[in-house]
C-alpha cells in the first residue's frame, strides 16, 4: 500500500472495544514524533473510535481503509 | 473544561466491574485523566485472593445475559482487571480504595491487588474530582 514509512504495525484484530485504541495508544508512544503506524483491526466499532481519538490526541490519520470486514488505519506521532 | 473523570465503583459484579475498565481504558487512550474510587463490592472485588474469582453478574443479565458474557469471554474478550492493568500502563489512571470501605470489610492495603494505588477518604475523593465528572457505578 504506497510507499508509507511505516515504523510499527499494530495487530488488533479479533480484540473488542476498548483494545483496538488501547493498542494504537501504545504503540504510538514507542515510535518518534512526526512517525507512522498501522494499526489492524476486526471491531467495526474502531472506524468511529480511531477518528475520535485521532481527533483528541492529535496523532494525525493519514490513510483509512476498510476490506472484507478488516479495518486499516496509518496514524503520524503528534 | 477540567478533562478529569471520575469514577466510584460500588457493584462487584464482572458485568458492572467490566463496563467501568472500558470506560476507564477510553478515557486513558484519549489522555484523559481517570480517578476511580473503590466502594463496598467493588472494592471486595479487588482483594488479592478474589480479583481472578467469578464475581457473578448483575441480577438484569438473567439465564441469556449470562450466555452472551460467557462467550465473550470464550471469544477472547479480556477480563476486567487486565484491562485496567493495560489502561494504567497507557498512564493517567489512579485507583484508590474508600476508607470507610476498607474499615466495614476489615481490610488492610497489603489484602488489596496492586491495581489498587492507595487508600483515601471521601473528601480526598471529591478534592481530586475538581470539576470533572463523576460516574457511580
Amino acid at each position: 500500500m504506497g510507499n508509507l514509512d511505516i515504523k510499527l504495525k499494530v495487530d488488533a484484530s479479533g480484540l473488542s472495544c476498548p483494545l483496538p485504541i488501547l493498542r494504537a495508544t501504545q504503540g504510538i508512544k514507542s515510535v518518534a514524533s512526526g512517525e507512522l503506524i498501522e494499526v489492524v483491526a476486526t471491531d467495526p466499532g474502531s472506524v468511529k473510535d480511531f477518528d475520535a481519538w485521532s481527533r483528541s490526541t492529535g496523532n494525525a490519520m493519514v490513510e483509512q481503509e476498510s476490506t472484507g470486514g478488516k479495518f486499516r488505519f496509518v496514524l503520524r506521532r503528534k | 473544561m477540567d478533562e478529569t473523570i471520575s469514577l466510584v465503583l460500588f457493584s462487584g459484579t464482572d458485568d458492572k466491574l467490566q463496563a467501568a475498565a472500558v470506560l476507564t481504558a477510553g478515557a486513558a487512550a484519549l489522555g484523559r485523566p481517570v480517578k476511580i474510587f473503590l466502594q463496598y463490592w467493588a472494592l471486595d472485588a479487588f482483594r488479592t485472593d478474589r480479583i481472578a474469582a467469578d464475581h457473578g453478574l448483575a441480577p438484569e443479565a438473567g439465564e441469556a445475559g449470562k450466555a452472551a458474557i460467557q462467550a465473550a469471554a470464550k471469544a477472547g474478550q479480556a477480563h476486567w482487571a487486565e484491562t485496567l492493568r493495560v489502561a494504567k500502563e497507557i498512564g493517567g489512571v489512579d485507583i484508590q480504595a474508600c476508607s470507610l470501605s476498607m474499615d466495614i470489610l476489615k481490610l488492610e492495603q497489603s489484602d488489596l491487588d496492586p491495581l489498587v494505588d492507595g487508600v483515601e477518604g471521601v473528601a480526598a475523593f471529591y478534592i481530586n474530582a475538581g470539576e470533572g465528572q463523576i460516574v457511580f457505578i
